[in-house]
């Protein structure tokens, strides 16, 4: 058994900033397992620029971002052990983990964090019909066979799903010379970031084909085209509207989803609109001890989002390690009218600083007004010119507000349009 | 060099009559026109070893079913492939429906089906606690139970090689000509010789029977679609559930598979293709559609995955079984849709007794009757996986997250006796790429260890051999 303060489970940019926050913090003993053989994440992937506007100001591409938080690691004693996966939070936030190395390890740890990120929703989550040939993957895997281990996964792409991953794979694949024919959305609107857009699909002239899917997927061995419709504003593919379009590779980037195995065998409740774990303000779990942060709570749009939340993570398991955490009665939070989830979903009532609520939006919206209340009373409120489901939103709440709030009475966050 | 057998397709039938014939002093090769076994109907249908009274008394199909189910907990004890009997029900929604399930049970009995047993509504919601509210009653068969079709292929080809069959991959049978010493079956590997054929082609049976001349065989391929959802959902059903059959087979069912995943379909649609497995959007629709009316709470929101499978059923409605009539010793084994996965073991005998007419089996001496159970580091307690990792340090890396499994176990599928050759071969031996990301994270680490065992680069590796490449050239 090995013993140390913190264990941060995942070594991707949620990790390495929930790590350093908490050495910074004062805690002595940390340990950080990965399950790749470097830290990073899936920002070593990432190899077009865009990171670190907002936390560093500058441009940087993903491994430099990474490559940043890694710096600061090796400059501490943090104990890093890569290739090495975690099989099981038991419910005395021991750590069970294997490596080629170690073998086994039992790891016990005063606080945990959880960073272990998300995964693509992959192609049977869409139930589209037809084949089972190759050449039908995810953006991200597509992503890694090009930018990792350097390879062309194909030369005729159809992209389905709008998301970020997949308009940076649509300008990817035209870079290294393959024909991307066109993004189909189901929604009427994009997932993704407006600059990712206009830079990755509009220069390029790719077309972005909104209110489309794909219905089948045709092919023997390797994929020969698919079957594209218009739906309707139920989502339903509109009988008459088929298109066939011939391509070898259909990429899908559908959906990000919380990777939460692990919380869940740990008997962590999940909210059911972020399938992340529930929190508070330090992000520490319904499990005393154990805090989550990054995709793994709520997929971010952007890294340096994660690197935020993380540092409250790291410094809430530092406070509750050295004793000083306020734990108690709480106010919860509940998103309505337009509002799709908050997150942290409750509030202590004597937290120690201001709080910001994140949250995101169920349509687009144009001139709207966010309002927050409590008990019929409006807290604040902000006007904001656009609002849209593929960007988080916050408001701030201060701590000198919250104090005054009953304790289990209910913040409700909504959209006035 | 001339064989005594060769048997043509590696499918469920052809890898346990490969692997009965290797307890004999014969050279037996076993013919395949993929890249791996279990290729055609047997990777895609129920995974049901069913009681055996569906079939009318006195046919192929009742006797070997109730002989194959009997024999199977054993075989796969043997063979180290999952096995769970966990029994079925034939539910009843209607009056008529009662009635059917009498005459089922009837049926059952006089073709000597053990364990069965018509139940009442309340007993119904007992043992089976999401059946539907307007199910009234079922037909309990407790010998029924569920088995991995393409494990238990895999583990009898392997066990068969171990036993000194050849398998031989990407075979496809062109033409088949007569001399004197037998049969010249010209192939995509070249020409092979052999003095028996054993016809277990699946969909394929009738074409390979007519390159000797025999167009007796009758075969109309019929499709069965399927969904298959998360385990989380894995234990909706406890038993195999069954709607009442029609005359296109046994409806829809809901089931746990062996693995704890929740499978619900087959479709049963008549189509020209022999191997057109696409799925269709009517067909999903209609799987979701029927099985609610077994299960309420089935959603398609659960689903990993979706196949189909396409039957060979053959138009006299039984499986056909025999010497040809057109050429002395080419035996056909045809026709084998359900319930061939149950009666397999017993046509393997069936087929072996019948070769036994013309040639002598004589017991070899060093058979191996066991086949050793793949390591399985899901499985473990913490003890046996350090232990595991200490003696090979491959056991501790995971490279599958959704399903652990770790790369020593893909190298030992592809190291095995007619082992992995392709992504999709690993991921039926291991299970790496099966769970809810459905090789997103894995699909490519496997690529690479798959193209470092079998010393290629890694955009030869294959998804399921012939054209299905995964990657291409450098980038630039």
């Amino acid at each position: 058994m090995l013993n140390f303060d913190l264990a941060v489970v995942g070594g991707g940019p949620a990790g390495m900033a929930a790590a350093l926050k908490a050495r910074e913090s004062g805690i002595e003993k940390i340990i950080v397992l990965e399950r790749a053989e470097t830290l990073g994440g899936i920002l070593e992937q990432c190899i077009h620029t865009g990171f670190g506007l907002h936390y560093f100001g500058e441009e940087l591409s993903g491994p430099e971002y990474a490559g940043r938080f890694m710096k600061l690691l090796a400059d501490t004693d943090i104990v890093v052990k890569t290739d090495t996966m975690v099989l099981d939070i038991a419910s005395d936030n021991t750590v069970t983990a294997v490596n080629k190395k170690d073998g086994l390890l039992k790891i016990n740890a005063k606080a945990v964090v959880l960073a272990m990120g998300c995964r693509e929703r992959p192609r049977g989550a869409l139930s589209i019909a037809g084949c089972r040939t190759s050449g039908i993957m995810t953006a991200g895997t597509a992503q890694k066979y090009v930018n990792i281990d350097g390879y062309m996964p194909g030369h005729e792409v159809v992209i389905l799903g709008s998301g970020d991953i997949g308009l940076i794979m649509a300008r990817r694949m035209t870079l290294e010379g393959a024909k991307v024919k066109m993004v189909c959305e189901l929604m009427p609107y994009s997932g993704g970031l407006t600059r990712n857009i206009v830079q990755c699909l509009d220069d390029f002239g790719i077309p972005l084909k909104l209110s489309c899917t794909v219905v089948a997927t045709h092919g023997k061995d390797r994929l020969e085209g698919v079957t594209i419709a218009k739906v309707d504003d139920k989502l339903q593919p509109i009988p008459g509207t088929e298109e066939y379009v011939p391509c070898d590779t259909l990429m899908l980037s559908v959906g990000l989803i919380p990777e939460n195995e692990l919380s869940k065998n740990a008997g962590l409740e999940l909210d059911r609109v972020t399938n992340g774990p529930r929190v508070d303000e330090y992000r520490e779990t319904e499990q005393k001890g154990v805090f989550a942060c990054g995709n793994v709570l709520q997929v971010h749009d952007l890294v340096d989002y994660v690197t935020e939340e993380s540092q409250i993570a790291g410094l809430g398991a530092a406070k509750y390690i050295k004793g000083e955490k306020v734990t108690g009665k709480c106010v919860y939070t509940e998103g309505i009218n337009g509002v799709r989830y908050i997150v942290p979903q409750r509030i202590n009532c004597e937290t120690d600083a201001d709080v910001k609520l994140y949250f995101r939006v169920g349509a687009v919206y144009n001139n709207a007004k966010i309002v927050v209340e409590c008990n019929g009373n409006e807290i604040l409120s902000k006007k904001k010119k656009k609002l849209c489901p593929g960007e988080m939103e916050y408001v701030t709440l201060k701590q000198s507000v919250i104090s005054t709030l009953p304790a289990d009475s209910k913040i409700i966050v909504r959209v006035e349009a | 060099m001339t064989y005594d057998v060769a048997i043509v397709g590696a499918g469920v039938v052809g890898g346990l009559i490969a692997r009965e014939l290797s307890r004999y002093e014969l050279n037996v090769a076993l013919l395949e026109k993929c890249n791996d076994v279990a290729m055609g109907t047997t990777k895609a249908n129920s995974a049901i070893v069913h009681g055996g009274f569906d079939a009318q008394n006195g046919t192929l199909k009742a006797e070997l079913n109730v002989k194959g189910t009997a024999m199977m907990p054993e075989l796969c004890k043997k063979l180290s492939v999952p096995f769970k009997n966990n029994g079925s029900i034939v539910v009843a929604f209607s009056d008529s429906e009662t009635e059917h399930i009498k005459v089922l049970y009837e049926r059952g009995v006089k073709n000597g089906v053990p364990g069965l047993s018509v139940i009442d509504q309340a007993e119904l919601r007992r043992i089976e606690p999401n059946i539907s509210d307007k199910a009234v009653g079922a037909l309990l068969c407790e010998s029924a139970g569920i088995v991995c079709p393409y494990e238990l292929t895999i583990a009898a080809v392997e066990n068969a090689v171990t036993n000194g069959v050849e398998f031989l991959r990407n075979c496809d049978v062109e033409a088949i000509t007569e001399n004197a010493d037998g049969y010249v079956l010209s192939t995509s590997l070249g020409d092979i010789n052999a003095k028996y054929i054993i016809n277990a082609a699946g969909n394929f049976s009738d074409d390979l029977a007519r390159m000797v001349g025999d167009d007796s065989i009758q075969l109309i391929p019929r499709k069965g679609e399927y969904y298959l959802l998360d385990k989380s959902v894995g234990n909706l059903a406890v038993h195999t559930i069954f709607q009442c059959p029609n005359e296109m087979g046994k409806g829809i069912l809901v089931t746990p598979t062996v693995d704890g995943n929740l499978l619900i379909g087959p479709t049963a649609v008549n189509q020209d293709s022999k191997d057109d497995t696409d799925t269709t959007p009517a067909g999903l629709k209609e799987i979701v559609e029927k099985a609610l009316k077994s299960v309420p709470v089935v959603s398609a929101r659960n689903a990993i995955t979706s196949f189909a499978g396409v039957r060979a059923h053959p138009t006299n409605d039984d499986f056909i079984i025999g010497w040809c009539e057109k050429s002395a010793n080419f035996l056909n084994v045809a026709g084998i849709e359900s319930p061939g996965l149950s009666s397999a073991p017993a046509i393997a005998v069936f087929v072996r007794d019948i070769l036994g007419e013309k040639v002598e089996l004589k017991e070899k001496a060093n058979f191996v009757e066991t086949r050793e159970e793949p390591v399985r580091f899901r499985h473990m307690n913490d003890e046996e996986r350090a232990e595991l990792i200490k003696k090979n340090p491959a056991y501790g890396r995971i490279v599958c997250r959704c399903e652990t499994i770790t790369e020593g176990e893909i190298i030992d599928a592809i190291k095995a006796p007619a082992g992995a050759r392709d992504v999709d071969g690993v991921k039926r031996r291991t299970r790496a790429g099966m769970g809810r990301c459905q090789g997103g994270f894995c699909g490519s680490k496997v690529v690479e260890i798959l193209a470092r065992e079998l010393g290629v680069n890694m955009n030869e590796i294959t998804k399921f051999g012939g054209d299905s490449k995964i990657i291409y050239e450098r980038t630039k």
